[in-house]
C-alpha cells in the first residue's frame, strides 16, 4: 500500500532540475547574527553551495538546536526545524528515517552538539544515517553570553569560570572519529573556498557527514582561531589535507609533516635532512591515519590539521531500514490488518 | 482406577508461583490461552520482581501469574484465589496471603528442601507443622516426576529442571478438564530447532496430564463452561499487544508510515518488541540511545508526514517532557504512551500504579495543553490508541496516552474487530502554495495546516520558539504571546465537542456515584455490581477522556449525593474534578503497586453509603 506521502511526492514531482542561484537559498527573515560574526560566512557559503548540489529546495531540510548557530534554519528558504537544545541530531534521524528522499541537515554549535547533545551525537555517528553536521566551533557559549563551552581551552576566564577552566576540551573530530564516524572535515569561517569544497564533498557522501567549523565569535572569544585564519600566521599554523598528497605547510611550502612511528612530527625540507618524500601522504580512506591526524589538533608543536581527515563507505542506516522493511514484505507480504488480528488461536462464540 | 467425580464452577482464580526462572509467566500464558479458546470469559494479572533471575528460593525472585476465569463475566484477575501452585517455599510463603480460606495449594514438595526453607525464613517445613491445615493440600514432588519422565533422554539436568513448569501446567490442566493441543502446538512451533527441549517439554506436559488422571491424589476435577460472551470472533489479548495493533490500524486507516522513537524501560518495551515485528505493515521502529532520542526521533517523523509514536514508562516521560512542549509548540501529531508504573523515580518497576495523571495533564513547562486518553482494559488499549491517533492526527497536536503495568501485561477474551469499518482518519497535506501560512488555522478544529517537507513551495521553518500568528514567524510579542497561549488553549478544549458524552453504568442519579479512570474500570464495575444487586444505589462513571474532560460529566456529578474517587494514587483525579467541578469528592486511595481488589471498593461504598464517611 502506498501512503499519502508517496502519492503527494508523486503528485508534486518536479521533473525539471530547478536553476538555482545563491540567493534562492535566502529566506524572507533578517539574519540576527552580531555583526562581525563568523556565522555569516558560513551561511554565505552554505547558500553558495546549494545550487551547485543538484537537489530542489523542497526537498532540503535544516534542522538545529538551541544556540546562536542554531538560528541557522530560519535564514535558508529550504524547510526547517529549530528544535530543543541537543537534540538536532535525533529530530533529523528520524526525520531521515521516515523520509529518505530528503536531504537532511544538521546544523548545531559546540555546546549545542557537544555538551547537552553529546551523547546522540556520537549515536548518529555510529549509526551513520545519510545527513549532513555542520558544528559551528567557537569554543565559547555565546547565546547565553559568554560561559565556556565543551572545546574551551584549560583554564579559560569567563563569568562561570572566574579562576579558569578545569575541564579538558573535546576534540570535536577526535570524538567523531572515535564515534566511527565515515566522513569527518575541518574547516575555517575565513577560508570560504576551502569551506565550500568542504560542504559540497560532505553533502555528496552517502553516511554521516560530520564537518568542524571554525568559528569567530567577535563578542565573546574574539580572535579563536586567528592564528589559524589570519594572514601572517595561518601558513605556518595550518596543514591543509589533500588526499593522496604529502602534508606540507609553511609560508614557503618549505615544512612538512613525517612520521615517526605512530607520531606525527614537522619537519624542515630546507635543511637536506628531509624531503618531500619523507611526508607523511594524506590518505582519506585509511581510518587508522584520521586517527593520528586528528590528535595532530592540540599538540602545540604541530600546525592544525584542516580538511577532510576522513571519507569512507560504510552501510547507510535509513538505508538498511528500508531493506529490512522490503525483505520482510518479500518473506510475508504487505501486511494486512484484517489476517493481522484474526491470526494465531482464536474462537468464535455463536 | 476410581471414577473421578466432577464438580462444576462458575469461577474459579489460579495463581502459579515459583522462582522467577521456574517459567511460570509462560506457564500461566498458556494456561490462559488454552482457557480462553475454550469460551471462558477471563482477566490475568503478571506479578513478577524487576530481577531477571533472582538468586533461586528467594522471597524476592518469586513470579506469580495469577488468571481468573469463568463461565460468567469476568471484570478482575480475582481479588483472592482459590488455588496457588507453589513450586517452592518462597512462593509459598510470598503468596499465601492472596488465597481464599479453604483453598487449594498444590506444592512441589522437592521446593521444600532446607535450603529453600531457610531462605523463606521458615523455621520448619510449613508443610508438616499444621499451619496449613485451613487448606486443602496436594504435595507433588514435580521435580521428581519431572526427571524420572525424562530419564532416558540424554539431556542435562539444567535442562530437566527448566521443564518441571510443564508438569505443573500438564497437571492442572487435567484438574480443570483442558486440552493439551494449545500448548503442544505451541511448544512444536517454539522449539522446533531444539528438538530435545521439544520433546522434553512434550513428555513433561503429558506425564503431568497422566499424573492428574492415574494417581489418587486428585479425587474432584472440575468443569467451568464457557462464558455467554457477545457472539463473534474471540482471541486472547495482552494491553500491550492491543496497544501496538492500535497504532497500527490507525497508521493503516490515515494511510501513513507509522514510526516508533522508543528506549527500553519496563513495563512498556513489550510495545516496542511487539512493532518492531510488523516491519512487513511498513512499521518503521527506532531503538533509540535514550528516552529524549525516542520521541525527538518520532516528533521529526511526524514533520515528515508519518505517524509518529513514542512508547515509555513515568520516568521516560520526564525525559521527554521538554520534547512535548516542542511538539505542542510546532503543532505536530504524535502520540506518546506511558505503560504507568510504580514511582517516583525508578519506584517499582514491575509494579502497577496510576500516579503519571497530573503529570500527563500539567506536567511541562509554560501553557503546554495535551490531550490525554486513558485505556480502561487490556483490549481497550487497541480502541485508546486509534482514537489518541484519531485526535493527534486531527488537531495537530501530540496525545498522551495512558496504560499501566496491570493493563499492559494483563490479558483478556477481546471480540475482534472488523478492520474494515474502522473508520479512515487520513489527514490532509497542505499542497498548494496559494495563500500557504505556516500557523493559519481550520476554523473548526484550529489545527494548522501539515505541509511535509518534499512539497514545492511550502519551504518553511518551525520551531520551539513563539510563533507569529497565521506566519509562523519568531515573534516575541507580547499580544502575539498571550494570543497564541490561549488558541492552544482552545484547540484542545475544542476536542470535547469531538468526543463521545460521559455515561453512567447504572441509575443516571442516586446517593453515590464512583468515578474512575484507566485500569480500575475491572475493579470498581465489579464492586459496583455487587452492590447494585444488593439494591444499593451505586452507579460507576469511567473516564476515558481526562482531558479535555466530556461536557457532560460536570452535569452527571451534580446529580449524585456523594461522589467516590478511587486511585491508584494519592488523589489526582480527584483533584482535578474538585478544581473543575467544585464537587466534594471523596477519595479512596490504595498505592501499593497492585491493582484494586474490588472488595476493597465495595467496603468502602458500603461505608460511605452507611453514612460513615
Amino acid at each position: 500500500m502506498s501512503t499519502l506521502v508517496d502519492e503527494i511526492l508523486r503528485s508534486t514531482i518536479v521533473t525539471e532540475a530547478a536553476k538555482y542561484s545563491s540567493k534562492d537559498f535566502q529566506s524572507d527573515q533578517d539574519v540576527r547574527w552580531c555583526p562581525g560574526c563568523g556565522d555569516y560566512s558560513i551561511l554565505a557559503q552554505t547558500q553558495r553551495v546549494m545550487p551547485d548540489l543538484g537537489i530542489p529546495r523542497h526537498k532540503m531540510v535544516f534542522v538545529s538546536g538551541i544556540g546562536c548557530s542554531s538560528r541557522f534554519p530560519y535564514y535558508m528558504n529550504t524547510y526547517g526545524f529549530h528544535g530543543i537544545h541537543g537534540r538536532a541530531t535525533v529530530i533529523a534521524s528520524g526525520l531521515k528515517m521516515a523520509r529518505p528522499d530528503l536531504s537532511v541537515w544538521v546544523v548545531t554549535g559546540d555546546g549545542d552538539g557537544m555538551s547537552i547533545g553529546g551523547n546522540h551525537f556520537i549515536h548518529l555517528l555510529r549509526r551513520n544515517l545519510d545527513i549532513n553536521v555542520l558544528l559551528f566551533n567557537n569554543q565559547i557559549y555565546g547565546l547565553t553570553k559568554g560561559q565556556y563551552s565543551p572545546t574551551s581551552e584549560v583554564g579559560k576566564i569567563t563569568k562561570s569560570t572566574p579562576y579558569g577552566s578545569l575541564d579538558y576540551p573535546f576534540n570535536p573530530a577526535s570524538l567523531a572519529l572515535g564515534s566511527s564516524a565515515t566522513f569527518v572535515a575541518r574547516s575555517l569561517d575565513r577560508d570560504p573556498k576551502q569551506m565550500q569544497s568542504i560542504i559540497k564533498r560532505a553533502a555528496e557522501h552517502k553516511g554521516t557527514s560530520f564537518v568542524e567549523i571554525y568559528q569567530n565569535c567577535n563578542v565573546f572569544n574574539d580572535g579563536a582561531f586567528f592564528q589559524f585564519t589570519e594572514k601572517e600566521t595561518k601558513d605556518d599554523s595550518v596543514v591543509f589535507l589533500e588526499h593522496g598528497k604529502p602534508l606540507v605547510f609553511g609560508k614557503e611550502k618549505d615544512k612538512g609533516i613525517r612520521l615517526n612511528g605512530f607520531s606525527p612530527e614537522a619537519v624542515s625540507l630546507k635543511d637536506g635532512k628531509y624531503s618531500v618524500s619523507d611526508l607523511l601522504v594524506h590518505n582519506e580512506k585509511d581510518t587508522t591515519l584520521s586517527f593520528i591526524l586528528a590528535d595532530m589538533t592540540y599538540k602545540p608543536h604541530l600546525p592544525r590539521p584542516v580538511g577532510i581527515f576522513l571519507a569512507i563507505d560504510r552501510p547507510v542506516y535509513e538505508q538498511e531500514m528500508e531493506r529490512q522493511i522490503s525483505f520482510a514484505k518479500e518473506k510475508r507480504g504487505e501486511g494486512d490488518m484484517t489476517k493481522l488480528l484474526s491470526s494465531g488461536d482464536t474462537w468464535v462464540v455463536q | 482406577m476410581a471414577e473421578k467425580r466432577v464438580e462444576n464452577l462458575d469461577e474459579v482464580t489460579i495463581r502459579f508461583a515459583g522462582d522467577s526462572g521456574d517459567g511460570m509467566q509462560l506457564t500461566g500464558t498458556q494456561f490462559t490461552n488454552t482457557t480462553a479458546i475454550l469460551g471462558n470469559d477471563l482477566s490475568t494479572l503478571p506479578d513478577y520482581p524487576a530481577e531477571i533471575r533472582a538468586p533461586a528460593g528467594t522471597l524476592f525472585g518469586v513470579s506469580g501469574f495469577q488468571i481468573h476465569f469463568g463461565s460468567t463475566e469476568i471484570n478482575t484477575p480475582g481479588d483472592q484465589c482459590d488455588v496457588l501452585v507453589a513450586m517452592n517455599a518462597a512462593a509459598l510463603k510470598v503468596n499465601l496471603g492472596s488465597l481464599i480460606d479453604g483453598g487449594t495449594i498444590i506444592v512441589n514438595t522437592d521446593g521444600f528442601n532446607e535450603k529453600n526453607l531457610r531462605l523463606s525464613g521458615y523455621s520448619q517445613s510449613p508443610l508438616h507443622d499444621g499451619s496449613l491445615d485451613k487448606y486443602r493440600m496436594h504435595e507433588v514432588d514435580i521435580s521428581k516426576l519431572t526427571a524420572l519422565a525424562l530419564q532416558d533422554l540424554n539431556i542435562s539436568s539444567k535442562l530437566v529442571d527448566r521443564s518441571k513448569n510443564f508438569f505443573a501446567l500438564g497437571m492442572m490442566y487435567w484438574i480443570y478438564n483442558r486440552p493439551l493441543e494449545t500448548t503442544i502446538e505451541w511448544i512444536k512451533s517454539k522449539f522446533k530447532d531444539k528438538p530435545d527441549i521439544l520433546e522434553a517439554n512434550l513428555r513433561v506436559l503429558k506425564a503431568g496430564w497422566n499424573f492428574g488422571e492415574t494417581t489418587e491424589i486428585f479425587s474432584v476435577r472440575y468443569e467451568v463452561g464457557p462464558a455467554k460472551l457477545a457472539p463473534g470472533r474471540y482471541r486472547n489479548i495482552t494491553g500491550n499487544q492491543a496497544l501496538a495493533w492500535g497504532l497500527m490500524a490507525a497508521a493503516k486507516k490515515a494511510k501513513l508510515d507509522l514510526f516508533l522513537g522508543s528506549y527500553p524501560i519496563t513495563p512498556a518495551s513489550d510495545v516496542l518488541h511487539e512493532l518492531s515485528f510488523y516491519k512487513s505493515y511498513g512499521v518503521k521502529t527506532f531503538q533509540a540511545e535514550d528516552e529524549i532520542a525516542g520521541i525527538c526521533s518520532a516528533l521529526g517523523a511526524s514533520f515528515g508526514g508519518a505517524l509518529g509514536v513514542t512508547t515509555t514508562s513515568g520516568p521516560g516521560v520526564a525525559l521527554k517532557s521538554e520534547a512535548i512542549g516542542l511538539a505542542v509548540m510546532v503543532e505536530l501529531p504524535l502520540i506518546i504512551c506511558n505503560i504507568q508504573r510504580g514511582g517516583p523515580s525508578t519506584g517499582l518497576p514491575t509494579k502497577t500504579e496510576q500516579a503519571d495523571l497530573l503529570q500527563a495533564v500539567y506536567g511541562r513547562n509554560g501553557e503546554a495543553p495535551v490531550p490525554v486518553i486513558a485505556a480502561a482494559t487490556p483490549s481497550d488499549c487497541f480502541d485508546a490508541a486509534f482514537e489518541a491517533a484519531r485526535i493527534a492526527l486531527k488537531y495537530m497536536t501530540p496525545v498522551m496516552l495512558l496504560s499501566d503495568g496491570y493493563l499492559g501485561n494483563g490479558s483478556e477474551p477481546w471480540l475482534i474487530p472488523d478492520f474494515n469499518k474502522l473508520p479512515d482518519m487520513s489527514p490532509e497535506f497542505r499542497t498548494n502554495p496559494e495563500g500557504f501560512f505556516p500557523y493559519s488555522r481550520d476554523e473548526a478544529t484550529l489545527a494548522r495546516p501539515w505541509a511535509i517537507p518534499g512539497t514545492p513551495g511550502l519551504e518553511h521553518r518551525i520551531g520551539g520558539l513563539e510563533k507569529e500568528h497565521i506566519t509562523g514567524n519568531v515573534s516575541y510579542d507580547p499580544e502575539n504571546h498571550e494570543k497564541m497561549v490561549h488558541l492552544r488553549a482552545e484547540k484542545i478544549e475544542r476536542i470535547a465537542d469531538d468526543i463521545p458524552l460521559a455515561t453512567v453504568e447504572g441509575d443516571p442519579d442516586g446517593d453515590l456515584l464512583v468515578v474512575g479512570w484507566g485500569g480500575t474500570y475491572g475493579a470498581i464495575k465489579s464492586a459496583v455490581a455487587r452492590q447494585r444487586q444488593k439494591g444499593h444505589p451505586v452507579s460507576h462513571l469511567h473516564l476515558r477522556y481526562l482531558n479535555p474532560m466530556p461536557k457532560n460529566l460536570g452535569e452527571i456529578l451534580y446529580k449524585f449525593k456523594r461522589v467516590l474517587v478511587p486511585e491508584i494514587n494519592l488523589g489526582q483525579l480527584i483533584k482535578i474534578l474538585r478544581s473543575k467541578y467544585l464537587v466534594p469528592a471523596i477519595g479512596f486511595n490504595r498505592v501499593r503497586g497492585l491493582p484494586f481488589k474490588s472488595i476493597e471498593i465495595e467496603k468502602e461504598i458500603e461505608e460511605i453509603l452507611k453514612g460513615k464517611k
